[in-house]
């Protein structure tokens, strides 16, 4: 017994052996805390993609995947204590899913030279790939959504913005301060005024802000929100009567959680899709045949086709799309983090691709390069419907105004480097 | 009149209604304290447990599936049943009394005549100790309460003032039923404590502990009736937010918006809870308000800042509390060597 | 034979007097020291630095200066996490403006600042007590997090409000940024920790500390017999304020290399200091080691046996790990309400007498 107890004791302090011949993409996730509704789904997605890869196809050029899951609740030192017990594991690359942890691991990962994939959120100049060697974040950043959310209001608007009023409500953190700079040369460029409410974590009561939303009356209404804020900003919305099709949250906040408790007030809400959505994609047959009805489900499977779900189906998608990539360039199947940055830099992604994977019209088409981490940056646009429950895309893909973007990221990388001490490559 | 001083006065009013919200949770803290000195912060947790138990059985949840899926493989998640609102509620405050019985067996009971800091981290762990639970039996992800309560801006209030002043005022039926409900909590609280029994026991209690155990009061039956009834409020108040923003974990934050509430009311009394949550609510609303306010706050001091509402609501009860160290409606401190 | 004072003789006052009376004890301390110094940081890897080694110095630290304030003078304090931010922004700021000055400098000054915000919102303290004072504190921690959430100065104007801590070197070793070894880390870290320490068990059984304590026994009484209650309470917390300073700057710049004051220094990271000084022992710098040690290491234990151990999914594995950690909390405290220190000294004074305890 006592023996035993020692070893559990050893055990527990010694991080889990490695099976060093799988190649190891660790998932950290939370499932815990306050963003657990947001971390479960996109948890699930992940996990799924990559049982389905091992019992289909037995992993990625024959060689099987393991995804160790480590809990970070959302927290920065979890996060890093997840980070460096999962990357003796020969980890090929990281996701985790949180803005904060994205900033601690840049530096970390282009150390320990190990890439960080960061769809859709993360730091957004890491897009400049002549500055951020290691971090990719293709294919839409915050800023890009910003401009699509613009552009797509300057088409509702016939091409003119001039006098309008928008206002931005956004998470009062690094992630939703991200798009205000770029609105603010958004607004300078097509002459609308930007009202900016700070909304503080964790959101629980925006009162202030909407009544003075209901004051103001703005065209518009942006919203940059993750956990319990979304779902009270759309209530509140639909308390004060606001028209909802007026009201657009970018990807994080454009889930089913983020509606439903809202019941009927929420109809018409819109939110960016930077993916599809939904189950009718011929990848949920295989999902189905190999990993649900197998009783492989991550999670309780209740999460299935959600939107969150899809996002981490995505990540999984390109993550192994990258790998795949690299196990070609390399031309060994057991390929290191070095080799996995070279399938990320050269990854293209091609609608024939997606469609060949069962996926066709998922995401947007795209190539990286040694300069071009970030990929298009298009999104679509979402709207919810609330008597069937779904999510409907009610615009094709919409590219942002690079124009715009192009200046603000190389001013941004550069500081970074300046401050780094970072030589820029590609050159 | 001018459009700001409308707008003022409607914030005030919301300010008032978010205040009641406040006293909700801060209502629950106050029983406690008062009849056993603990100061529980648990009290934001227990109203999260209370409204996933709610949610719970009335979809029929199957507590703990996970945990047994996860141990024998099964795929269980729901009984298939459906309870109404009023059954559930009803089932829930049951649930309350049984772990207010459970927390006193297993908690209160050791820790008599601790110092207060010492039960105060006892609660602490115990919330946590919730957290988990909550989390094993129901799950993390977010749920919809519904219990029936009318939700959305009231179109009567609106049309009324519309025609008053030429500007229609913003009060969410929620905060209406809040309101409502909260009076009648607190007259049967009142009532409660004044005219029966056990109240009187409650109430004896509170003000001497050694002369009620003189008398034949037992201690620790009025722990478990008070820790019942603050379970009871928890619930009312899980009811209203959880209907407000869903439930999920970030619900058990309510008890930071409680504290200041607190501070200021005094921990020890029952109005103390009520005309301070109104104070905090109207004030950290009329504070958001104007410093935010470009017409106001920029045309004043050139500057604006907004998102106050966090920390806003604590300097107030500091600064009160330097003039007034015992809150508004607290005992006062009486010292000697 | 072991635990003894016998034959242990001190001939000056001196000697009577020192931390370690019991030889045996002061062998313990150096061996730990060499242990510490000597062993570890030829070990240490990352994940081992980052998983429980910096969190524990670190947290010690903090421990340390919060028990001072909590354990020493009595005044609960609930703004840990907010001084800790201003440590933390203050070693920013200070290595960003000069970047050529070692920052073990930066991190003192650090520590000075946060003395100074701490005096600041230690003034209620003269005429708030008890859990008014507890609560009034959290004034500080929301108010801080705010401020440097919201004034751009402080991040230096970053499009995000994140702050990112530059490379920087002493003796020629990266001391923080991302090159810097786990070993460097540690030891940097250690250093501090050791001195603070010292510092600290002086000044508690010296002059101030005796005002402390006298405070905290009954202030009235402490006032009358000529201890003023403006000068012990403001030192307490300017004392104590400077450690936890120390604890935050190091926190940012050395240990996670990048924060975000809503989610790094919110209050959270208070309740868990509080915690740790309870759970260790009021009034008791040992105590502040323990109990820092116990919540550092005890969820990562719990994760690595639920998960690595049994394989249990990882969202119930953290749940139940809440749940442990808070029914550990609860049986602690009705076990041994003080802490950890106290189940210390109860077994010393059995060894003293063993095996003969009559």
């Amino acid at each position: 017994m006592k023996t035993k107890f020692i070893s559990l004791v050893v055990g527990g302090l010694c991080a889990a052996a490695p099976a060093m011949a799988d190649l190891v993409i660790p998932n950290l996730s939370y499932r815990t805390g306050a963003y657990a509704p947001g971390g479960i789904p996109y948890a699930d997605g992940f996990n799924d993609y990559f049982t389905l890869l091992n019992a289909r196809d037995g992993g990625i050029g024959g060689e099987m995947v393991s995804v160790p899951e480590c809990e970070t609740a959302y927290n920065t030192e979890k996060g890093v204590e997840c980070y460096e017990a999962t990357k003796g594991l020969g980890a090929l690359a990281y996701n985790p899913l949180s803005t904060g942890i994205t900033y601690q691991l840049i530096p970390k990962v282009t150390v320990d030279h190990i890439p960080l994939y960061t769809p859709g959120y993360g730091r957004t100049s890491a897009a400049n790939g002549k500055v951020f060697e290691w971090v990719f974040n293709y294919p839409a950043n915050y800023w890009d959504g910003a401009s699509v959310a613009i552009k797509y209001l300057l088409d509702q608007n016939g091409g003119d913005l001039a006098g309008k009023k928008i206002a931005l409500v956004y998470h009062n953190s690094a992630y939703g301060k991200e798009p205000i700079r770029t609105l603010q040369d958004l607004a300078a460029k097509h002459g609308f005024t930007l009202t900016e409410l700070p909304v503080d974590a964790p959101g629980q009561e925006q009162k202030s802000q909407w009544l003075q939303i209901r004051r103001d009356k703005p065209d518009y209404v942006l919203m940059w929100g993750w956990g319990v804020m979304n779902q009270v900003a759309v209530q509140e919305a639909a308390n004060i009567n606001y028209p909802m099709e007026n009201f657009i949250g970018i990807w994080w906040s454009g889930s089913e959680n983020d509606v439903i408790p809202a019941g009927e007030g929420a109809n018409g809400y819109k939110s960016l899709a930077m993916h599809g959505t939904g189950m009718d994609y011929p990848l949920y047959a295989d999902l189905k045949q190999y990993v649900y009805d197998a009783g492989k489900a991550s999670g309780n499977g209740d999460q299935i086709g959600s939107v969150l779900y899809s996002r981490g189906v995505y990540a999984a998608m390109v993550i192994a799309e990258a790998a795949r990539k690299a196990q070609e360039l390399a031309g060994v199947s057991a390929i290191n983090a070095t080799q996995m940055r070279e399938g990320f830099e050269n990854l293209e992604i091609t609608e024939a691709r997606m469609a060949e994977i069962g996926l066709p019209n998922f995401g947007q088409p795209f190539a990286a390069t040694c300069a071009d981490h970030g990929g298009p940056g298009a999104a679509m646009l979402q709207q919810w419907d609330a008597t069937s429950k779904k999510w409907t895309l009610i615009t094709g893909f919409i590219a942002p105004d690079q124009d715009v973007l192009d200046p603000l990221v190389a001013a941004d990388s550069e500081a970074f480097a300046a401050e780094a001490g970072i030589t820029q490559r590609c050159n | 009149m001018p459009d700001q001083v409308l707008y003022a006065i409607e914030v005030t009013l919301n300010g008032l209604m978010t205040g009641v919200m406040y006293s909700l949770v801060a209502l629950g803290f106050v029983l406690i304290f008062k009849a056993s000195g603990v100061f529980n912060y648990a009290q934001g947790v227990l109203a999260l447990f209370a409204a996933l138990t709610l949610v719970g059985l009335q979809n029929g949840q199957v507590p703990f599936a996970h945990v047994i899926n996860a141990t024998f493989g099964t795929n269980l998640s729901t009984f298939g049943w459906h309870l109404p609102a009023l059954l559930a509620i009803l089932l829930t405050a049951g649930i309350m009394v049984i772990l207010a019985i459970i927390i006193e067996r297993l908690v209160l009971k050791h820790l008599v005549s601790q110092a207060p800091i010492i039960l105060f981290m006892a609660t602490i762990g115990l919330a946590y100790f919730l957290e988990g639970l909550g989390d094993v039996m129901w799950g993390a992800d977010i749920k919809k309460l519904d219990v029936g309560l009318p939700q959305g801006i009231s179109d009567t209030i609106e049309r009324v003032t519309d025609g008053w002043f030429g500007y229609g005022f913003f009060i969410d039926n929620l905060d209406i039923v809040a309101t409502v409900v909260a009076v009648l909590l607190v007259a049967a609280l009142t009532i409660f404590s004044q005219y029966s029994k056990q109240g009187r026991a409650l109430r004896a209690v509170a003000d001497d502990h050694q002369a009620a155990l003189s008398v034949g009061i037992s201690l620790r039956f009025i722990w478990v009736l008070v820790w019942s009834i603050a379970g009871f409020v928890a619930l009312v108040a899980g009811i209203m937010w959880g209907t407000k923003s869903g439930v999920q974990f970030s619900l058990s934050l309510i008890a930071l918006k409680a504290l200041p509430v607190l501070m200021l009311g005094g921990f020890t009394s029952i109005p103390g809870a009520i005309i301070g949550g109104l104070i905090i609510g109207v004030g950290e609303k009329l504070f958001e308000f104007i410093m935010s306010s470009p017409d106001l706050a920029g045309a004043w001091f050139g500057f604006t800042i907004g998102a106050t509402e966090n920390w806003f609501a604590y300097v107030l009860a500091l600064l009160f509390l330097v003039f007034r160290p015992q809150g508004l409606f607290g005992e006062k401190i009486i010292e000697r060597v | 034979m072991l635990y003894r004072e016998a034959g242990d003789f001190k001939t000056t006052y001196g000697e009577d007097s020192q931390t370690f009376p019991i030889r045996f004890d002061r062998m313990g301390y150096y061996v730990t020291l060499l242990v510490a110094f000597g062993v570890v940081p030829l070990v240490i890897n990352d994940y081992w630095a980052s998983a429980v080694f910096l969190p524990f110095l670190i947290y010690a630290i903090a421990a340390i200066g919060l028990n001072i304030l909590v354990g020493y003078a009595g005044q609960v304090s609930l703004g840990t996490g907010g001084f800790m931010a201003v440590g933390a922004y203050a070693v920013y700021k200070l290595m960003t403006s000069f970047p050529d000055v070692p920052i073990l400098i930066h991190v003192l000054l650090a520590g000075f600042v946060t003395a100074a915000v701490g005096v600041l919102f230690g003034l209620p303290s003269l005429r708030i007590k008890g859990f008014y004072l507890a609560v009034a504190t959290l004034a500080a921690q929301f108010f801080l997090v705010w401020l440097f959430n919201k004034a751009p100065w402080f991040y230096n104007y970053s499009a995000s409000g994140q702050i990112t801590v530059p490379q920087s070197k002493m003796l020629g070793f990266y001391i923080t940024g991302p090159q810097t070894s786990a070993t460097a880390k540690y030891l940097f870290c250690l250093i501090i920790l050791v001195g603070v320490a010292v510092v600290a068990r002086n000044l508690t059984r010296g002059t101030v500390g005796r005002k402390w304590m006298a405070i905290r026994d009954m202030d009235i009484a402490a006032e009358i017999i000529g201890v003023n209650p403006l000068n012990a309470k403001l030192t307490a917390f300017a004392v104590s304020s400077f450690f936890i300073g120390i604890a935050g700057a190091l926190f940012f710049a050395v240990y996670l290399g990048a924060a975000e004051v809503t989610e790094a220094f919110n209050i959270q990271k208070s309740f868990l200091i509080l915690f740790m000084v309870i759970i260790g022992g009021l009034g008791s710098i040992f105590g502040s080691f323990a109990g820092a040690a116990f919540l550092v290491l005890l969820p990562v234990f719990l994760k690595n046996v639920l998960v690595g151990q049994l394989g249990w999914p990882t969202d119930l594995a953290a749940h139940l790990e809440l749940m442990i950690v808070g029914a550990l909390i609860v049986a602690f405290l009705i076990a041994e309400p003080h802490g950890i220190a106290q189940l210390w000294r109860l077994a010393k004074e059995k060894l003293r007498l063993w095996p003969f305890p009559h």
